[in-house]
């Protein structure tokens, strides 16, 4: 079954670098045929869910269907490697990631592509707020006790994290290094075995998105003590931020934008943007993203040079967080 | 009584047709899904939960938790007929499965897999909708120091099943463990026993590995000279297609107890279904009479092993539905199917979607029906499979494994790997060392690695977490003893070992 699909897009890339050649000035009429979007992670998972939603309404916007391919493997670095050497004619595309598009940098020193140097950025969709959350018994009753508290007992407290480039991990090390405390971090294979150390107990804290957090939080198995966006989340309205709880520095979204191959026209990036934006504005796409727990980006941030500029500025945040763990 | 009126609710949900229907394709998918060699569960959810999107979200997950238990059933199937387990649960039903296919009793194996799965899965179902709430305790009792005791206690039980020398399982337990170990490392990301490979960095897959151990060095055995005569046999031999009277009386405790091993251990997070089907095994092997006739062609081999993987894999959703946590990768794709539909698993699913809940939980007992309905008849088509020459057979069983293996990753390498362990497990075939141990060291190593450290971790590298923590240190206690009892035999006479190699 897989075969008989991988073999198809074999002659559909083939018969796009052909076109490529034959057709340079199709660019006016972008959309022809459909096109392929490479999510770096599994089926259903929040990165997946996200670009299904949006690219859906991109797909009535743009009159082509937009097909979704999982790649996964190496925390997303093997789909975006296949992303970076597709050809650049707006055909395949990527919805890139904070891990795929920043963390990845000094995570991986053998990276075989740089999202700044290899991609077009096309537009910023969507983001998962992070939130600080620990075992319901764990001491602190709020963001302030549990600064002073992991603090003064680095030695004992443990964090746990969904393995070595998860957003787990990477925004537990700039909570860790804000906090300038270096806790025992126990890996976990993926956020579902984290989640279920930290409800029976087994580990102190974490940092995760919210979207796995928010039936927990609300059934009291575990407790959230600050949400790491600049305004609180409908889903938890009873969640500070960081600001309010004291700990501004403390900011981090795993965020979701669509990049395409290094290249590919200006015109075509244009389409791709305006159509993004305009299912941004759809109120039916609002709702199932809020539903999420998600962030919609305000407009400022949806063009093309401002996803350049936050990919630039988050490759600047993470890699000093990041760099001492590999 | 709130349990029948939530059961009626949830029977009214299952039998309406749009769900009868999607329990029927799920049940459909699993049984192909399971015969099919290399093709697994988790790829086959992975490349459908697309598919799902369109649908009613009780509908859609009804199909995939059909697909599920419906792999369990068939995946005894291949075990049975050609010695290739699909996946990592029926790896032990292939030890006496195909032994009594051997001996012609193909059609007595497969209707007793089908008949076990069966009143597992109706056990199981029971189970989840009576208990489901307070069993969530035990998922929660477990933490890394207990999951490293059980694991240890997993590869106790593969030296047990071993039909031949000790000294060769534990040697094959450890190669599994390092084989586990290639790719990176969980806790520092580091490459281990990659040799720069990228495709080697996320780790050998189970399908690679046995596809190669069992069925490609299977096939090379078969066409191996001497051994053209033992296979004209099989295909001659072939006696009656359902189960004797004595074959149901010797299977019914045995499955009996598989059921109750496999609902206690799916609960638990992680490899619970695999070392279930293992721990039923050498539960059977233990009690038995006369243990020397498991491994070749004992009834209860098959009996035991498969109630216990299918009632694992029912009773593995009880941590999704009450906890809202996946158990497992199959259980996480089963999260998303339920995050795209808008429902976020969680605590409180089962008070806010009592439609999906008891309508999942209702649907696989009908599903469980369907399936011995669907598998019941197939068994006289699988057996009449076996009569198709070997030369016809082989090639195509070649392909199909070759299609698998290279589904789940879509790479080449995997199909190269795999020819590289069937050349590996031909040699180990003929040297008397048996791959079913080094499978399940394979399957459980990263688990055991994971927990070891993750234990170490939480207590600073004190050991005595292990002994002081009341129940691993009863897993550790239960796993010594099994120790001495499988080794005291062979130190005190080799006669079992020598058996095996007169025949071999």
């Amino acid at each position: 079954m897989m075969s008989i699909r991988s073999l198809a897009g074999a002659c559909l890339s083939a018969f796009a670098a052909l076109s490529a050649f034959a057709v340079p000035a199709s660019a006016q009429n972008y959309p022809t045929r459909t096109i392929t979007m490479i999510v770096p992670f599994a089926a259903g998972g929040p990165t997946d869910v996200i670009s299904r939603i949006v690219t859906a309404h991109m797909a009535q916007t743009l009159g082509q269907s937009i097909v979704i391919e999982n790649v996964v493997g190496a925390g997303g670095t093997t789909a975006t490697t296949r992303a970076a050497r597709a050809a650049n004619d707006g055909y395949t595309l990527i919805t890139g990631h904070m891990g795929t598009h920043a963390a990845s940098v000094p995570l991986y020193p053998k990276l075989a592509y740089h999202p700044e140097r290899d991609f077009e950025p096309v537009a910023l969709l969507a983001g998962t707020p992070i939130l600080i959350l620990a075992r319901k018994d764990f001491p602190p009753k709020d963001l302030k006790e549990f600064v002073a508290y992991v603090k003064a007992n680095a030695e004992k407290v443990n964090a746990a994290h969904a393995g070595i480039g998860s957003v787990s991990h990477a925004s537990c090390e700039l909570l860790n290094s804000i906090l300038d405390v270096k806790p025992v971090g126990v890996p976990f294979n993926g956020t579902g075995p984290a989640m279920n150390a930290l409800v029976a107990g087994q580990v102190d804290y974490m940092c995760d998105q919210i979207v796995n957090a928010v039936p927990q939080i609300k059934a009291g198995t575990i407790k959230a003590y600050a949400v790491a966006t600049p305004e609180r989340n409908p889903s938890l309205p009873e969640v500070p931020t960081t600001t309010e709880a004291g700990l501004p520095a403390f900011q981090a979204q795993a965020w979701n934008a669509i990049f395409a191959p290094k290249g590919t026209s200006p015109a075509i990036i244009a389409t791709l943007n305006a159509a993004a934006i305009k299912a941004l504005d759809d109120d039916n796409v609002r709702k199932r993203l809020l539903d999420l727990g998600s962030v919609i980006p305000p407009s400022a941030q949806r063009t093309p040079e401002a996803l350049a500029t936050l990919v630039k500025n988050e490759i600047a945040k993470w890699t000093p967080v990041l760099k001492p763990a590999t | 009584m709130e349990l029948f009126a939530n059961l009626a609710h949830g029977f009214a949900v299952a039998f309406s047709p749009i769900n009868l229907l999607m329990c029927l394709i799920g049940a459909l998918v699993g049984t192909l899904v399971g015969v099919l060699p290399g093709i697994g569960t988790i790829a086959t959810v992975a490349m459908l939960l697309p598919i799902t999107f369109g649908l009613p979200p009780v509908g859609a997950l009804i199909m995939l938790a059909g697909i599920y238990y419906g792999a369990q059933y068939g995946g005894s199937t291949t075990s049975i007929l050609v010695n290739i387990p699909g996946e990592a649960t029926s790896v032990v039903t292939a030890l006496d499965g195909h032994q009594m296919a051997k001996q012609g009793r193909a059609g007595p194996a497969l209707a007793i897999a089908a008949i076990g799965s069966f009143f597992a899965g109706c056990v199981a179902t029971v189970l989840i909708a009576v208990l489901g709430a307070p069993l969530t305790k035990l998922a929660l009792a477990f933490g890394p120091a207990e999951y490293f005791s059980l694991m240890v206690l997993g590869l106790i039980f593969a030296v047990v099943l071993a039909k031949g020398s000790v000294l060769k399982a534990i040697a094959m337990i450890v190669f599994g463990l390092l084989l586990s170990m290639v790719g990176s490392d969980i806790e520092t990301g580091a490459s281990r026993m990659a040799f720069n490979i990228p495709e080697l960095a996320d780790g050998l897959g189970f399908a690679t590995v046995a596809m190669g151990v069992f069925g490609f060095a299977e096939i090379i055995r078969n066409l191996d000279h001497g051994a053209e005569m033992d296979r004209n046999l099989v295909q001659q031999k072939i006696t009656g297609l359902m189960p004797t009277r004595k074959d149901l009386a010797d299977s019914t405790p045995a499955i009996l107890r598989g059921t109750v091993l496999g609902s206690i251990l799916g609960i638990l997070p992680g490899g619970g279904a695999v070392i279930a089907s293992f721990a039923a095994y050498t539960l059977e092997k233990k009690l038995a009479k006369d243990p020397k006739r498991f491994g070749r062609g004992a009834i209860e081999g098959v009996a035991a092993p498969e109630s216990a993987n299918n009632a694992a894999a029912q009773t593995s959703f009880i941590p999704l539905l009450t906890l809202g946590i996946p158990p497992n990768a199959v259980m996480a794709l089963m999260v998303g199917a339920m995050t795209i539909h808008g429902i976020v698993p969680g605590p409180q699913v089962m008070q806010k979607q009592p439609d999906l809940v008891w309508g999942m939980i209702a649907s696989m007992w009908i599903g469980n029906l369907m399936l011995i309905i669907i598998n019941l008849p197939l068994v006289g088509i699988w057996v009449r499979l076996l009569r198709v020459p070997y030369r016809l057979m082989f090639p195509s069983i070649v392909v199909f494994c070759a299609i698998g293996i290279y589904s789940v990753n879509n790479a080449p390498v995997d199909v190269v790997l795999a020819g590289v362990f069937g050349l590996v497990g031909y040699w180990l075939i003929k040297h008397d060392f048996e791959p079913a141990p080094l499978l399940l060291g394979m399957v459980l190593g990263p688990l055991m690695e994971e927990n070891l450290r993750r234990a170490l971790l939480i207590s600073r590298g004190d050991w005595s977490v292990f002994v002081s923590r009341p129940l691993s240190a009863v897993l550790l206690a239960i796993a010594a003893g099994l120790l001495v009892l499988a080794v005291l035999p062979t130190l005190r006479a080799k006669r079992d070992e020598v058996f095996v190699e007169s025949e071999g």
